[in-house]
Order: C-alpha cells, then sequence, then structure tokens
C-alpha cells in the first residue's frame, strides 16, 4: 500500500471529524497547500479560515475562536508556529487555557536545504518550558490518524509536530495505540532501550532490527507524547536494560534528550547518549542527508547504540 | 550599467541563469523569483552603489531581500555582478553547498539572513536608523512581496520609519497580485495598499515592475524625496518572461522539467533577439 505523509494523514481524518463535528474550525496562513488542506477548505468553507501570511494573528484568532466554543486547528509550518508565534502560544493558548490545537507541519529537517529560517529543531525546548501544554510527534500515518481522533475530543492546549515526507510505517491499519502520555513498546529487548519521539521512531525501529542480526535485543519506545511525560517508562526501561539511547529530530538541547537525562540524574543515573542535531546551523542538504549528516539514520543509531553498550 | 537596453538585455540573461539553476538543483520559487529580477536588476546595475570587489564597503548602500525565498534571481545577480564565482549557482541547495534555498550570508553580498517571511522591513528601519545616526550616505533598499505584508511585523516597522523620518529607507513591493493559496485579493485582501502607506506616513509611488523605465523613474523619484520613508510599489507579473509560467500560482515553488526548462530558455531568447 502507498505510503502518505502524516500531514495527509491528519487532513484526512480531520477532515472526516469535521463534517460531524461543525465547531472544528481549521486555520491557514496561507498554508492550506503545505499542509494538504485544500480538499478540507473546498470541503468545508465555513470550517475553515484562511489567515494569510500572518502566523501570529493566526493563534490569536484560534484562541479567540476558542473561547467562543469552537475547536480550532492551526495549522502552518512548525518552524513559523513555534517561533514567530511563541508569544501567542504561551499567552494566548497555555497561559490562558484554550481549546487551541497547534498543528505544525514541515517539521524539523523536512524543508532541508531551505535553511534554518524553514528548520524547527527548537519547538520540543520551547514548548515543553510552557506549562500546560500537551506536545505530540506522531511516528507514522496510522498513529496521525488515532492521534487526530483523539484530539477532536481532547480539551485544552496541544501542540503536534509532523514532517513533510511519508515515512516508514511502523504502524498498521488496525494496530497503532496511540493514549496521550503513554509511550508504546514497539519491540522488547533488555539490552539497551532506544527511546524516539516523532519521525525517527521508525529510525530507531528499523536500527533495532540492525543490532538483532548482531544478537543485541534493543527495547524501542515510541514516545510520542513528550509532555506529559511518561516517567513510568523511562525508568522502568532504566532498570532492566540499564542503557538508554535516545533519538530526536530537534537540537540536542532542550528535547526528548534532556527530558529523560532529568528524570535518570534524579532517578537512576545509567548510561544515556542523546542523539539530535548539532547546536549549529546545518549545512545545506535534504532530509534525508542530513540525518544521516548528524548521524539520526537507523545505521548511525545502531552503532551509536553500540558504542554506548561498550562503555 | 547605464541604458535602459543593457538593463533590459541583462534583465532577461539573469531570467536564463536563474531557471537553469532551479532546474539543476530540482527545488526553487520560479514565480516570485520571476516577478522580481527587473526590481534587482535596476538597483543592482543601475540605482545602488555598491562594489563587489569591497562588499564590506560601509558607504554602500544596503538591499534586503524580505521576500527571501526569490533567492534565486538574488544569487544569480550577485554572481553575474562578481560577487562569486558563476560556477557556484549549480550547487544551489545541494548537500553542504553555502548557496542554500534562502538568502545566507556566507554567501558574498548577501547583507542578512532572510527566508521568514515579514523581517526584512524591521531590519531596514534598523539599518536606516542606524546610517542617520553615523552620518553614513548609504540608502537601505527591502524588497518585499504583496503576500508577506499580511505579517503584524510590516506594519509595526511602518510606523516606526515614519516615525524616525527615514527618507533614507526605500521600500519596494513586489506587487505580483499572488501568493501561494492564489490571489492575494481572496487569501488576504491588501487594498487599497497605497492609501494604507500613505496613512502610516510613507511617500509612495506606483511603477510598472517589469518595465525598467518606470522602474528607474520611479527609484529616481524616491531617491530626491525628502522627510518620508520611501515605498514603491511595483506591478509585476509573477513568473514574467515565460508565457506558461506567468500569473500561474502552482509556479510559486514550481521547478521546470527538462522539456519545460528549453521551452522557457527558448522564449527568452526571442526576447533577446528581440532586445538586440
Ligand atoms: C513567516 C513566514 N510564513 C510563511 C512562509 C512560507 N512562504 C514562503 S513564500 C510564501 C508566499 C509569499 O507570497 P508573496 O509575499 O506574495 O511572494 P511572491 O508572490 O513574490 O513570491 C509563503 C507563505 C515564510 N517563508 N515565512
Ligand atoms: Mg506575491
Amino acid at each position: 500500500m502507498k505510503k502518505i505523509p502524516c500531514r495527509k494523514s491528519f487532513t484526512e481524518t480531520l477532515l472526516d471529524l469535521a463534517k460531524k463535528d461543525e465547531k472544528i474550525i481549521a486555520l491557514a496562513s496561507d498554508s492550506r497547500g503545505s499542509v494538504t488542506l485544500n480538499e478540507y477548505a473546498d470541503t468545508l468553507p465555513d470550517q475553515f479560515v484562511e489567515c494569510g501570511i500572518a502566523e501570529q494573528n493566526e493563534v490569536g484568532i484560534a484562541a479567540g475562536l476558542a473561547e467562543m466554543g469552537f475547536k480550532p486547528f492551526v495549522c502552518a509550518p512548525a518552524c513559523f508556529l513555534s517561533t514567530r508565534s511563541l508569544e501567542q502560544v504561551k499567552v494566548d493558548v497555555a497561559y490562558s487555557n484554550t481549546n487551541v490545537k497547534i498543528i505544525g507541519i514541515s517539521g524539523g529537517v523536512s524543508y532541508g536545504a531551505l535553511g534554518m529560517s524553514h528548520h524547527s529543531l527548537q519547538d520540543i525546548a520551547v514548548m515543553r518550558a510552557i506549562p500546560g501544554i500537551t506536545i505530540l510527534l506522531p511516528a507514522d500515518e496510522y498513529q496521525t490518524r488515532e492521534m487526530t481522533k483523539e484530539l477532536a475530543n481532547f480539551d485544552g492546549p496541544v501542540y503536534v509536530r509532523m514532517g513533510r515526507g511519508a515515512v516508514d510505517n511502523v504502524y498498521s491499519d488496525d494496530f497503532a495505540p496511540f493514549e496521550i502520555g503513554r509511550a508504546n513498546v514497539l519491540t522488547q529487548g533488555n539490552d539497551i532501550a532506544i527511546v524516539a519521539t516523532g519521525e525517527t521512531v521508525p529510525q530507531a525501529f528499523n536500527a533495532s532490527k540492525i543490532l538483532s542480526k548482531e544478537g543485541i535485543n534493543a527495547r524501542v519506545l515510541d514516545f510520542h507524547t513528550i509532555k506529559p511525560f511518561d516517567k513510568e517508562a523511562i525508568l522502568k526501561a532504566a532498570d532492566e536494560c540499564g542503557a538508554i539511547l535516545t533519538v530526536e529530530e530537534h537540537s540536542k538541547f532542550g528535547g526528548l534528550g534532556e527530558a529523560v537525562a532529568h528524570l535518570l540524574i534524579e532517578n537512576n543515573p545509567v548510561p544515556m547518549k542523546i542523539i539530535g542535531f548539532a547546536d549549529e546551523a546545518l549545512v545545506s542538504g535534504n532530509s534525508s542527508e542530513l540525518f544521516e549528516y548528524y548521524g539520526l539514520d537507523s545505521h548511525s543509531i545502531a552503532c551509536a547504540a553500540k558504542e554506548l553498550l561498550r562503555k | 550599467m547605464n541604458t535602459i537596453k543593457e538593463l533590459e538585455i541583462k534583465a532577461v540573461e539573469i531570467r536564463k541563469i536563474m531557471l537553469q539553476m532551479i532546474h539543476d538543483a530540482g527545488a526553487g520559487h520560479t514565480g516570485g523569483s520571476l516577478s522580481s529580477v527587473d526590481i534587482l536588476v535596476s538597483l543592482f546595475y543601475n540605482k545602488m552603489k555598491h562594489d563587489a570587489n569591497n562588499p564590506n564597503w560601509d558607504e554602500r548602500d544596503r538591499f534586503l531581500l524580505s521576500k527571501g525565498h526569490s533567492v534565486e534571481g538574488y544569487y544569480s545577480v550577485l554572481a553575474d555582478s562578481g560577487y562569486f564565482p558563476k560556477e557556484d549557482l549549480s550547487t544551489f541547495s545541494k548537500f553542504k553547498s553555502e548557496l542554500i534555498g534562502h538568502p545566507n550570508k556566507n554567501v558574498p553580498g548577501v547583507e542578512m539572513n532572510t527566508g521568514s517571511l515579514g523581517h526584512g522591513l524591521p531590519i531596514g528601519v534598523g539599518m536606516a536608523l542606524g546610517a542617520k545616526k553615523l552620518g553614513n550616505p548609504c540608502t537601505i533598499y527591502v524588497l518585499m512581496g504583496d503576500g508577506e505584508l499580511a505579517e503584524g511585523s510590516i506594519w509595526e516597522a511602518a510606523m516606526a520609519a515614519s516615525n524616525y523620518k527615514l527618507d533614507n529607507l526605500i521600500a519596494i513591493i513586489d506587487r505580483n497580485g499572488l501568493q501561494i493559496s492564489g490571489c492575494t485579493e481572496d487569501v488576504m485582501s491588501l487594498e487599497n495598499l497605497k492609501e494604507k502607506w500613505a496613512a502610516f506616513g510613507w511617500d509612495t509611488v506606483e511603477v510598472d515592475g517589469n518595465n525598467m523605465q518606470s522602474l528607474i523613474e520611479g527609484l529616481d523619484i524616491a531617491k530626491k524625496r525628502k522627510g518620508k520613508p520611501q515605498m514603491i510599489i511595483a506591478k509585476t507579473i509573477k513568473g514574467k518572461g515565460v508565457s506558461f509560467m506567468e500569473n500561474v500560482p502552482t509556479w510559486h515553488h514550481g521547478v521546470p522539467s527538462k522539456e519545460e526548462l528549453e521551452q522557457a530558455l527558448k522564449e527568452l531568447d526571442n526576447s533577446l533577439k528581440e532586445l538586440m
């Protein structure tokens, strides 16, 4: 079956839900094409608000709509929503506790060679530090579908980040568990735990296959929810595996890795390593070139796991 | 470069270089680059004081590409002006190239990193204010898209520019009437644009942004006026110069196939013949 990008899975599901729930409103900032909202906008024009290239305004308008009883989904590139609109997210959404879903698409390095203005490698860090926002990064199209259904009934501020291209599926049409705040265990293993989030989950999953050929049984945890943080899953993994490798399409600073490190240092400081992007304006390249260059592809993850085990 | 004809020829040549570059990279923002080429040429080959051999010359005029996605025309002009070798253009958007998909200061001639819309005018205000404080006679040019004008930061800068009477600031709007999702007037209407800028305390002049004569005249008027920041509304055609790209929204980031490139280059060669 043909793989579809998470953003497409999101918009298809949202359209289905919105047909049955007129309170759902999608907002765009000249982003309907990049989000894949064209069909939604044509089908439900009354449940679509175009804001033009004005991401701050877009989030503010969503907060106002939420206060009037709507369920707004703000859809735009993650880079702009998580930095340009950050004050609106902090004050109008999180602080005022409005029922706004901030949907960041083409996140991480999806936009590759377009450069740092278009990368969102700080979003987890900033959102984590704002009280009151749930942070979700679905792993594949099936999980995105389940997540979207859950979001329609979830009351409160949420930040979601998805990528641009299609990724390898780790779930299937009839198996894509998604419970906010509860990590999924993808592979059972006790040699090392690989904790990944979003679209690095398929990479981590593939890394575990490479490792198993060499007799190393890795436990892969899909951390689709960064906040609230599933402490139990991490502490259990630390206890049973004794070493933890984290993987995220994000700066090494302030993301999933540091959240795990924080928890371990206060409870059970097992050896760990954080895989993420270096603290620099990245070199030019498409997303797979960047994944390889900065060590986020499945082979690099497998190598890092072995190195961590040698320590 | 002085004559209108020379500038017109240059603009066609730049279009050719630029389209080749986008085709080679398999990526780029074609429509808005084509609409703004004439503006870039009028500035870099005629109106602006600048020196490719001395890119950090203190009194150079500054140019900010606020609509940073139109980088292909900009890189082509910089390379052609001698800021860096033209051969480098073939590395555009490739792995480890300095020529990333939005303007970057690592590239000689580029003043600021742009790409997120709505940043150029505030920076331009800062530069113009700084130049005044220093008695630096340079002029600051900022090129913006029309869709870009929905960003609030532009209007904050608009207010600041007139507050500080920045007559050394000349902003230009590439008024091609289109943005990614379609017509600006359908997506987020801008009209009456001239009156809006006037109300914010700017002098305005409307020009045909794909007509060299009109552009040069407009820039001359803006340069002479004193006491207020200057806005040039340059009416353009998105995709200008290639028949099948003109006014077609999807060419915003469309990439020409081999056949489309050949067709486009043929049309541009014909334009050159007509000019010569
Ligand atoms: C802050 C921000 N939001 C969104 C984008 C994505 N984007 C790139 S170009 C573009 C449309 C620009 O339209 P316009 O300003 O009219 O430019 P032009 O027609 O000259 O290409 C958009 C929305 C961006 N680069 N920056
Ligand atoms: Mg435009």
